[in-house]
């Protein structure tokens, strides 16, 4: 495939080939920005089960249960997805398991596709699990193979920690050879060690004390714990992506490498700081190493030069340490291109309809996120995933009937399941009056278009059953519930109204599938047009914010050749990209925007 | 030629920039160079403004370009190549597709989109080449072909044979699809050598 045999892959390509040839016989896990391809591409190797559970939570349960059982299993997210399975997670850390149990979990510094921006290098330190941190795919590959080997030596889940910049870089991997755990499957009763009441969990939280000590000396001698001795002027200590950082903008510096970042290699760490006359660390995000290393007593400068916020690079590092750098071209004042929904999104028709109702929308995670950007602007919050049914009710139970009708929550098909559906059951038991909006577009579109509970398909690419999410509300107690085409603007207004006039829970279904599942883009489009001597620059189709509408300013002379009114600024055409979603049509006072084949009524 | 580089793809979520860029480190690799590639997937995807990294060289550590490290910029749209002007230096090589699409903003009506984007690159002293992709790929009767247009108009300054990426075109492109983009790859760096 590539030179000498290796094979180019992305982080998340290699880890899901590690976790083959570590030999990982189930994983599950929750799709996030930047984890997500780790378990497609698991589910095309020979002899895996791998699955999306429908959160985090239930992802880390499925593998304590896979571990138990004695089979080695992997479970997948990102960040915030650690969050929600932190609850198992902490207790996992007592039971152990028996065939070992592997988390990836992948961060986002800089928030590329995330709300928020977290270090999870903390976790390992609270819940008292080894975690590993590779620089690149070809260690995220090896560190994998280590992880669960670690994992039955030390009877530990292991966390490996990715960053966007290990998970979405592509570099050369080399195959290698296929383990095998040592462990039988099969059940076996271990209740001391598998039963978590108060009196074994004390015995356990000491097995912890104990094993954490075996974990410390194990640091000092793990081969990817390693010092490259260079001048010792500057000694780095550092970790992951930050690592090649470092290599890059200080070649000759004395560096010691940490692939595992918790727990550390106290005399490894004292032994470098002994050698070198001044010492950093570099690292993204937290002071996780520097105040281990402080609370050591080694005097390092850390934070204090080198940004806890967003990515590093090494023209960032350079200028931290005041080397030289080049001098730039200044940037251009251009307009922003942000994010926006896909030409004929079905999510658009919705967020129009309840711009036009005035209401506080409370929004959560997922494509729909972005109708929170002009000219929809049609979000006022977003927190994190299925939080906008509790925001809602919140609302709603503090100010009493003055916020009747005037919140709705708006949600996507697979974030209701994730963590929606409990916030439902809260409105329905504790007398709430919340209108939800579930927007079923059959798919996880955000992250590349996953399947889930509702998708009537596995990630195995099997069918399996869908589940219906208007019994589903209707055998939860909510009386009011109703589906809705979102692509017919005048029907969805309309049923928003009266789900939010309902005496009551409420929930509104907007049915239309994403237009980039397959197959949606193999449809036959019929593109809609804008005949110019129709439009009359009204802008009306604009308030849409579809990509395929193209506002055309024109100068007096070239209204004037159109035929158009004298004050008449420009028309709008629309683009190659049209989906034929037909809402700007409906939009259009003037008939202007017409099918091709059909004429304007 | 200097066998060590860097190349910033970049343009709009959905034009193809990640195949483009494929294509191109898969020719670097088979020339025997390292490569590191960073992208970012996710939310940017839908329509937003898009960027591939990719470095080559014997070694490649750091999968990120540096600020004023962009040996060559391959743009896939106007504006997105003058919003990535700080990554480039005076020997800098762009190859900008003419092609344009109005961000959110200019599309209703709220700005106007730039104009004279190619004579602001080129005032700084740096080397422009216009190559509409649009059009090229429309010649080949596939307007999806334009990204390995634009990859064909880089090839040409690449340290890399025009035979390699044929074949690499060969070995990781589908069939129905090759012919047309081995078309538009050629067409490509026939703009660049002209
Ligand atoms: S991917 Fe699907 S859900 Fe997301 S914006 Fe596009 S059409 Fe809408
Ligand atoms: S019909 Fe109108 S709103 Fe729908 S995709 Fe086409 S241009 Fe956009």
């Amino acid at each position: 495939m590539a030179r000498n045999n290796e094979l180019w892959l992305s982080g998340n390509e290699a880890i899901a080939l590690g976790a083959f040839e570590a030999g990982v016989k189930v994983a599950s896990g929750y799709p996030g920005t930047p984890s997500t391809e780790i378990l497609e591409n698991l589910s095309k190797y020979e002899g895996v089960y791998t699955e999306w559970a429908p959160n985090e939570k239930v992802g880390i349960e499925v593998a304590i249960g896979s571990s138990f059982a004695g089979v080695r299993v992997l479970s997948t997210m990102k960040h915030v997805g650690m969050n929600v399975a932190a609850d198992p997670l902490f207790t996992a850390s007592y039971t152990g398991g028996r065939a070992g149990l592997v988390i990836i979990n992948a961060d986002d510094p800089e928030m590329h596709s995330s709300q928020n921006e977290q270090d999870n290098r903390n976790y390992a330190f609270a819940a008292k699990v080894p975690m590993l941190e590779p620089s690149d795919p070809a260690e995220a590959k090896e560190f994998v193979k280590l992880a669960f080997d670690i994992s039955e030596e030390f009877d530990v889940p292991v966390i490996v920690r990715t960053t966007t910049r290990i998970a979405h870089v592509k570099g050369l991997v080399a195959e290698g050879e296929m383990l095998k755990s040592g462990v039988e499957p099969g059940i076996e009763k271990m209740p001391a060690k598998f039963v978590m009441l108060p009196g074994n969990a004390r015995n356990r939280r000491k097995v912890i004390a104990e094993r954490q000590q075996k974990l410390e000396t194990f640091a000092e001698t793990f081969a990817y714990n390693k010092i490259e001795m260079a001048d010792v002027k500057i000694g780095i200590i550092t970790s992951g992506i930050s690592y090649l950082y470092v290599k890059e903008a200080f070649p000759e510096a004395s560096v010691l490498k940490l692939g595992m970042v918790y727990p550390f290699p106290k005399l490894m760490i004292s032994d470098f700081a002994s050698k070198v006359d001044e010492l950093f660390i570099v690292e993204e995000l937290d002071p996780f190493i520097e105040t281990h290393v402080k609370a050591m007593g080694i005097k390092c400068t850390g934070k204090e030069i080198v940004p806890a916020i967003g990515e590093l690079n090494s023209f960032i590092l350079k200028k931290a340490f005041q080397k030289e750098s080049p001098a730039l071209f200044s940037p251009e004042e251009l307009p922003l291109r942000p994010p926006n929904m896909c030409a004929g999104c079905p999510h658009r028709g919705l967020f129009y309809s309840l711009k036009k109702l005035k209401v506080f929308v409370s929004g959560d995670i997922g494509c729909y996120t972005l109708g929170f950007l002009p000219p929809l602007s049609a979000m006022d919050s977003c927190v994190c995933m299925g939080a906008s049914i509790g925001i809602a009710h919140g609302m709603e139970k503090a100010l009493g009937l003055e916020a009747k009708g005037k919140v709705v929550a708006v949600l996507g098909d697979s974030t209701f399941f994730h963590s929606g559906l409990t916030g439902l059951v809260n409105v329905v038991y504790n007398k709430g009056c919340s209108t939800v909006v579930i927007l079923d577009n059959r798919i996880t579109g955000m992250t590349g278009h996953q399947h889930n509970p509702a998708s009537g398909q596995t990630l195995m690419g099997e069918p399996t059953h869908s589940i219906d999410i208007k019994n589903l509300c209707h055998a939860l107690g909510v009386k009011h519930v109703v589906e809705v085409n979102p692509h017919h603007l005048g029907e969805t207004e309309t049923a928003l109204k009266e789900a939010i006039e309902f005496d009551g829970p409420s929930v509104v279904i907007t049915k239309s599938p994403c237009v980039l599942l397959p197959e949606e883009k193999r449809r036959v489009k019929q593109p809609y047009t804008i005949d110019p001597k129709s439009c009359t620059g009204c802008k009306s189709c604009l308030r849409l914010g579809c990509p395929a509408l193209n506002w055309v300013p024109v100068t007096e002379q070239q209204a004037r050749e159109l035929g158009f009114k004298e004050k008449q600024k420009g028309y709008t055409r629309i683009s190659e990209m049209c989906n034929g979603c037909g809402q700007c049509a409906q939009l259009c006072k003037f008939e202007a925007i017409t099918r091709a084949g059909e004429e304007s009524a | 030629m200097k066998a060590a580089g860097n190349i910033l793809f970049c343009g709009v979520g959905g034009q193809g920039i990640l195949l483009a860029s494929e294509v191109t480190a898969y020719a670097l690799l088979e020339e025997g160079l390292d490569a590191k590639k960073s992208e970012v997937h996710g939310m940017a995807q839908r329509g937003g403004s898009v960027v591939a990294n990719l470095r080559f060289g014997a070694k490649v550590y750091s999968p990120l370009i540096d600020p004023g490290q962009a040996d060559y910029v391959v743009a896939f749209e106007m504006m997105e190549a003058a919003r990535y002007l700080p990554f480039m230096h005076p020997g800098t090589k762009v190859v900008v597709n003419t092609h344009t699409i109005a961000p959110p903003v200019v599309a209703t009506g709220n700005a106007i989109y730039p104009d004279r984007l190619i004579d602001l690159i080129e005032a700084n002293g740096i080397y422009v080449l216009p190559v509409n992709g649009f059009e090229i790929a429309k010649g080949v009767g596939e307007i999806r072909a334009a990204n390995i247009a634009l990859v064909g108009a880089l090839s040409a300054y690449l340290p890399v044979a025009e035979e390699t990426f044929v074949k690499v075109m060969k070995d990781k492109l589908p069939a129905k699809i090759l012919d047309l983009n081995l078309k538009a790859f050629a067409a490509g760096r026939k703009a660049a050598l002209a």
